[in-house]
C-alpha cells in the first residue's frame, strides 16, 4: 500500500483546504486521475493520482485544511505483488522502476519518490521529531522528470520543494568515517548549497542521499550562516582570491535568493600603501558568522531611551563602600538593570522568546538566562548569567564578575556560554552616547548600555543635573512591534528610576 | 620587479605538465582563467605520457600481442616463427608519445595558454623564478604545482648505471639477465615485457607478497604466471648490494636462509617513486611538507598557503595519473570559485599484468582492518561463458558491499580487461549503487562485463551460474 501525501505545492505553501475528493474509497484509480481539488492561498490546485490502485482510505473532510506531508490517500497497487528481500526495497524505491515503458517524463505528471522505503540506517536513528520532519518532506515531487504538472487548466505548481525539514542542529548525523553513499553531481551540489551531507537523511536504497534529497534540506535551513559556510571557510584560510567570494549563488535557487546580494572580491589593498593580513579564527570567525546570520536573518528596529538613575546611583555609592568585601560589592548598575530587565521580560515574554522559522512557532521561554556581553582579549564572548530572576541585585553583581574574569581568562565552560534567553551588552563602561546592538540570535532581543552621564533635564519647569543612562533595545520586527518596545523601555525606565520601585515591583 | 628581469603576471601558473597539471591548465581557462603552463620538459606530458603510462602499455601492448600468439596454438592456430624487432617497436612507441605530446600542446595553445619551457622555483607566495625560459619570473595570483615523481634509486648503488622505469622503456637493448628489483607494478610490468621480449628475468621483492597491498586473492593469479614466465622469483629478499664486473652486475641478495649473489646483464631498480618537491623554493612560500616530501593540501588541494594549490604525484597518496587529473580539475575548479573538493570514493587502480589486476574503494583487507559488516560476492571466470570462448579462464570478481545498506564498497578484479571493467565498478561507488543496482542492470552477453553482475548476485545470494550458498 502507499500513502501519498500532499507535495509540497512551491511558493512558500504549506497547507491547502479540501474542496473537493474526485475518488471516494473502494474506486479504482489510473495514473494522472485527479483525486482531490486544494484551495491554497494562492489558488485552487487539482493533485492528481501518482500511480494507478485503489483507493483504501481518504484523509480530511470537505473544508478541513491539510498541511504538506499530511497523507491524503492511501492506495493499494493492485497487481503489485513484492518479491522477497532486496530485490524488492530497491523496485519500490527507485523512481525508475515507477517510469512505465513508453511514458515519457514530459507528459507524466505523477509527483514521484513515494516515501516507500525509509532509509534504514540513518533514518532509524533519527529522533522522532526529525523523522516526522523529514519524512512529511519525502512525498515532494522529485525535480526535473516528477515535477508536478497539472491537469490542463491548474496552475502550474513548482517543484521547488520548502522548508518541512528540521533545523540543522536536530537532525542526527551520520558516521564521518565512513562516507554518504550520493552520487558525484550530488556530492557537488551539496557544496554549492552549503550543506553538510552528513545530516542530510537519504531517501535513495542503502540510505543514499539524492539531488532532491539535498535541495529539500538546503530549503529547510537556508539560514545564511549554513548556505555560505563554504565560502567562509575559504575566506577564513585567508585566501585572497576574489573567486572564492561568497556570492548569492550559494543560496538555493528560488525563495530564498537575496536578489543584488552578490559579495565582491576585494581589491588588492597593498596597491595603496602596505598592508598585513592575519587569518579570521575561532571566535572571531564565530562572531562574524553569528553577527551576519543576526543581520541578514532578522529585521532589526531600535528603540532608545535615557534612564534616569541619580537615585539608583545614589543608592549604589551608598552601599558600595560597606559591601565591598563582599562578593559582588564592586557593584556597578548592570545588576540592577538586570534585576528591573527581569520584570519586564516577565511583562513583555515576546521579547524572552525565539521565533523557530521551521516550525513555524514561537517559543516562549519560561526561564530567565540573561546573557551579559563580555569584552576579551580574544572577541566578544557573551557567558549567561543562569535564573537571572531567582536572584538578588548583588548575587547578581557576583555572577557577573565571576562570568567575566572567567571570561577573561579562558576558563568558562561550554554550558556557561549556552542557553541565553536575552541579552545585555554595557559598553558604558568605556563610553559612548548611544548604540545600536545586533541581536544575538535567536535571541529576540538585545538591550545595549552606554555610558550614563550627569546631564541637564528640565524638570518641574527648571533644569536640574541628573545622571542618565542611555538604553537601546534592539528587537526582532517578526515578532515585536515598536509598540512593545516602546512599553518595554518605559518599564525599565519606570524600574531604573527610582530603587524602591526595583524593591516592590521586581 | 626583481632586479630588472622580465616580470610577467598571470592568474594561473601551472608548474608542471603532467597529467595532472596540463588537464588542471586546461580546465582553469576553460573557466575563464589566464594560464601559464611551466615545464621544463620540451614536450609536454609528464611522466605519464613520455616514460610512464603511455609509453609502457605500447610496450605490454605489444608483447601481450606475443603471448596470445603463442596461446593462439590451443585453437589450432599458429605463426611459425615470431620475430621482434625491438628498433621498429621502439619507434612506434616513440610515435605514440609524438603523436599525444603534440595533440597536448594544441590544445593548450588553442586555448591561449601560455606555454613555458623551464624550470620554475618559488620566490615568494606570489612569484616564481623561471630559469631556462623566455620569461625570468612570474607574478601570479593562484599557483598549482604539478611537479610529480621520480624513481627511487636503490641506495647501494648511487653511482651505478643502473635502470629506472625510464630506461627501460627507452628499449635500447634486450639483456640476456635481467634482475628486477620490486615486485610492485612498475617492476611486474615491465618485467612481463622484457621476458617476452626474450630476457630471463628474475624479480627480487623484500616483502613476503608481490604487489603488496592488493587483496592476496586477486594477486595469486598474476603470482603464479609470473611464476611461469620468470626465472626466478625471490620474495622476502633484500638487495643488499651491487657492484659492477665485467660488464655486468654482481647482486648481493639475503633471504631468511642467509645470503647469496648472482649475476645481471642489467639491473632494473623499481622500488618506488618520491615527490619533486625539492629544489622548488618551497621555503619561500607556506606550503607544508610532510616527512617523505609529499605537499600537504585540503581537500580542494590548497597548500597551506592559500594561493598555492598541488596535485598528483606530488601530494602522495595514489600515485596515478587519473588521481592527478582529477585533482587538477579540482583545483581548477576551485580557484575559479567553483564548490568543488576531491571527495571521490574510488580511485581506481589498474595493475597491466598478465592477467591484469585492478581494484576500486575498499579492499577486502581494509574491510576487515576496519572490521565492516561485509559481504562478499566472488566469481570466477572459469564460470563465464566469454572467458571460456576466449581461453581466458584465469581471474576472477570480487564484489564488496555493505551488509547492511548493501552499497557497494570495493570490486577487486583479477583477468582479461580488468582495467576496463574497473570504470564500472568506480562509478557504481561514486554513485552510491547497492548490488541490486548491479544485478538488475543488463549487462551485454557474453562479455566479460557480465562478472561483475554475477559477482553482485553471488554477494545477494543469486547467482545464475554459480550455485548458491546452502
Ligand atoms: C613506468 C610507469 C608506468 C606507469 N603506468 C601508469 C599507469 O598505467 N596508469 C597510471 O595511472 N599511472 C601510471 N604511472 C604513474 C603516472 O605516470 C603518474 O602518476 C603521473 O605521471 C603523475 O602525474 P603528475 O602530473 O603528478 O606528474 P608527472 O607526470 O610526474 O609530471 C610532472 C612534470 O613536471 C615537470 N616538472 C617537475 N619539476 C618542475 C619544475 N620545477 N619546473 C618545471 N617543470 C617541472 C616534469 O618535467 C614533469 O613533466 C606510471 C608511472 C611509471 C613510471
Amino acid at each position: 500500500m502507499y500513502d501519498f501525501k500532499l507535495p509540497d505545492l512551491g511558493e512558500g505553501i504549506h497547507e491547502g483546504e479540501i474542496l473537493e475528493w474526485h475518488v471516494t474509497v473502494g474506486q479504482s484509480v489510473a495514473e494522472d486521475d485527479p483525486l482531490v481539488e486544494i484551495e491554497t492561498d494562492k489558488a485552487a490546485v487539482t493533485i492528481p493520482s501518482p500511480r494507478a490502485g485503489v483507493v483504501v482510505a481518504t484523509n480530511g473532510d470537505v473544508g478541513e485544511v491539510v498541511k504538506v506531508g499530511q497523507v491524503l490517500v492511501s492506495i493499494e497497487d493492485n497487481g503489485a505483488s513484492a518479491s522477497s528481500g532486496a530485490v524488492a526495497v530497491a523496485a519500490s524505491a527507485s523512481s525508475a522502476s515507477e517510469t512505465a515503458p513508453g511514458v515519457t517524463a514530459s507528459t507524466r505528471s505523477t509527483p514521484t519518490a513515494p516515501a516507500a522505503s525509509a532509509p534504514r540506517s540513518s533514518a532509524s536513528a533519527a529522533s522522532a521529531s526529525s523523522t516526522a520532519a523529514t519524512s512529511s518532506g519525502k512525498s515532494v515531487p522529485a525535480k526535473g522528470a516528477g515535477s508536478v504538472a497539472q491537469p490542463a487548466s491548474a496552475p502550474r505548481v513548482s517543484a521547488a520543494p520548502v522548508a518541512l525539514t528540521a533545523p540543522v542542529a536536530s537532525v542526527p548525523l551520520a558516521d564521518r568515517n565512513r562516507p554518504v553513499p550520493a552520487a558525484p553531481a550530488t556530492r557537488r551540489l551539496a557544496r554549492e548549497l552549503g550543506v553538510d551531507l552528513y545530516a542530510v537523511v537519504g531517501s535513495g536504497p542503502g540510505g543514499r542521499v539524492t539531488a532532491e534529497d539535498v535541495e529539500r534540506y538546503a530549503q529547510g535551513s537556508a539560514a545564511p550562516a549554513s548556505a555560505t559556510s563554504t565560502g567562509g571557510d575559504a575566506a577564513a584560510r585567508g585566501a585572497e582570491s576574489a573567486d572564492e567570494a561568497v556570492s548569492a549563488e550559494a543560496f538555493p535557487e528560488g525563495g530564498s535568493a537575496i536578489p543584488f546580494l552578490e559579495v565582491e572580491p576585494l581589491p588588492d589593498f597593498s596597491r595603496w600603501g602596505p598592508v598585513e593580513t592575519e587569518p579570521v579564527r575561532s571566535i572571531r570567525r564565530k562572531i562574524a558568522k553569528r553577527m551576519v546570520t543576526s543581520m541578514v536573518l532578522v529585521p532589526h528596529v531600535c528603540h532608545m531611551e535615557e534612564a534616569d538613575v541619580t537615585e539608583l546611583d545614589e543608592l549604589r555609592r551608598a552601599e558600595k563602600g560597606r559591601l565591598s568585601s563582599k562578593p559582588g560589592g564592586k557593584l556597578s548598575l548592570l545588576p540592577f538593570v538586570m534585576r528591573a530587565v527581569v520584570r519586564c521580560l516577565k511583562d513583555f515574554p515576546m521579547f524572552n522568546a525565539s521565533l523557530d522559522p521551521f516550525r513555524g512557532e514561537l517559543v516562549y521561554k519560561k526561564y530567565y538566562h540573561v546573557g551579559v556581553a563580555a569584552d576579551t582579549p580574544r572577541g566578544l564572548i557573551v557567558p549567561v548569567v543562569r535564573d537571572a530572576d531567582h536572584r538578588t541585585v548583588l548575587e547578581l553583581s557576583a555572577e557577573v564578575e565571576r562570568l567575566a574574569s572567567a571570561a577573561r581568562d579562558g576558563s568558562l565552560g561550554v554550558e556557561e556560554l549556552q542557553g541565553g534567553s536575552f541579552t545585555i551588552t554595557n559598553v558604558g563602561a568605556i563610553g559612548g552616547t548611544g548604540m545600536v546592538p545586533t541581536i544575538n540570535y535567536p535571541e529576540v532581543a538585545i538591550l545595549g548600555l552606554a555610558r550614563a552621564q550627569q546631564k541637564p533635564v528640565v524638570r518641574n519647569g527648571r533644569i536640574d543635573v541628573r545622571l542618565l543612562l542611555p538604553m537601546t533595545l534592539a528587537f526582532d520586527h517578526r515578532i515585536a512591534d515598536g509598540a512593545n518596545a516602546a512599553r518595554f523601555m518605559n518599564q525599565l525606565v519606570y524600574l531604573l528610576a527610582d530603587p524602591r520601585r526595583l524593591l516592590l515591583e521586581s | 620587479m626583481v632586479m630588472g628581469t622580465l616580470t610577467q603576471e598571470v592568474e594561473v601558473v601551472v608548474v608542471g605538465a603532467g597529467p595532472g597539471g596540463y588537464p588542471a591548465a586546461i580546465r582553469a581557462a576553460d573557466l575563464g582563467k589566464e594560464v601559464m603552463l611551466i615545464d621544463e620538459r620540451a614536450e609536454l606530458g609528464g611522466v605519464c605520457l613520455i616514460e610512464g603510462c603511455i609509453p609502457s602499455k605500447a610496450l605490454i601492448h605489444a608483447t601481450e600481442l606475443v603471448e596470445h600468439a603463442r596461446e593462439a596454438s590451443k585453437f589450432g592456430i599458429s605463426f611459425g616463427e615470431i620475430t621482434i624487432d625491438i628498433k621498429r617497436l621502439s619507434a612506434f612507441r616513440r610515435s605514440v608519445i609524438d603523436s599525444l605530446t603534440g595533440g597536448i600542446s594544441m590544445l593548450c595553445t588553442k586555448r591561449n595558454i601560455e606555454v613555458v619551457k623551464g624550470r620554475a622555483r618559488f620566490v615568494g607566495s606570489n612569484q616564481l623564478a623561471v630559469e631556462g625560459g623566455d620569461v625570468a619570473s612570474v607574478k601570479f595570483k593562484h599557483c598549482i604545482i604539478a611537479t610529480g615523481s621520480r624513481p627511487i634509486v636503490l641506495p647501494t648503488a648511487k653511482d651505478l648505471d643502473l635502470w629506472s622505469s625510464t630506461e627501460a622503456l627507452e628499449l635500447r637493448e634486450v639483456p640476456k639477465r635481467l634482475l628486477v628489483v620490486g615486485g610492485g607494478y612498475i617492476g611486474l610490468e615491465l618485467g612481463f615485457v622484457y621476458a617476452t621480449l626474450g630476457s630471463e628475468v628474475s624479480v627480487v621483492e623484500m616483502l613476503p607478497s608481490l604487489l603488496t597491498g592488493v587483496d592476496s586473492d586477486l594477486v595469486r593469479f598474476v603470482h603464479k604466471n609470473a611464476k611461469r614466465r620468470f626465472k626466478e622469483l625471490m620474495l622476502s629478499t633484500k638487495v643488499t648490494g651491487v657492484r659492477a664486473v665485467d660488464g655486468a652486475y654482481e647482486v648481493a641478495l639475503e633471504d631468511k636462509n642467509g645470503k647469496r649473489s648472482a649475476t645481471f646483464d642489467r639491473v632494473l631498480v623499481a622500488i618506488g617513486r618520491r615527490p619533486n618537491s625539492e629544489n622548488l623554493g618551497l621555503e619561500t612560500t607556506n606550503v607544508k611538507v610532510d616527512g617523505r616530501g609529499f605537499i600537504q593540501v585540503d581537500e580542494t588541494q590548497r597548500t597551506a598557503d592559500p594561493r598555492i594549490f598541488a596535485i598528483g604525484d606530488v601530494v602522495g597518496g595514489y600515485m596515478l595519473a587519473h588521481k592527478a587529473t582529477r585533482e587538477g580539475k579540482v583545483a581548477a575548479g576551485v580557484i575559479a570559485g567553483h564548490a568543488e573538493a576531491f571527495d571521490n570514493r574510488a580511485i581506481p587502480a589498474v595493475v597491466f599484468t598478465a592477467p591484469e589486476v585492478a581494484w576500486a574503494g575498499l579492499t577486502e583487507a581494509q574491510a576487515a582492518e576496519e572490521k565492516l559488516d561485509v559481504t562478499i560476492g566472488r566469481f570466477p571466470l572459469t564460470a563465464l561463458g566469454r572467458a571460456k570462448a576466449m581461453g581466458q579462464t584465469d581471474g576472477m570478481v570480487k564484489m564488496i558491499a555493505d551488509r547492511e545498506s548493501q552499497l557497494i564498497l570495493g570490486v577487486g578484479i583479477v583477468g582479461p580487461h580488468a582495467s576496463e571493467l574497473v570504470a564500472e565498478a568506480a562509478l557504481a561507488i561514486e554513485m552510491g549503487a547497492t548490488l541490486v543496482d548491479l544485478e538488475a542492470t543488463i549487462h551485454p552477453h557474453p562479455t566479460i562485463s557480465e562478472s561483475l553482475m554475477e559477482a553482485a548476485e553471488v554477494a545477494l545470494g543469486l547467482p545464475v551460474h554459480t550455485l548458491p550458498p546452502r
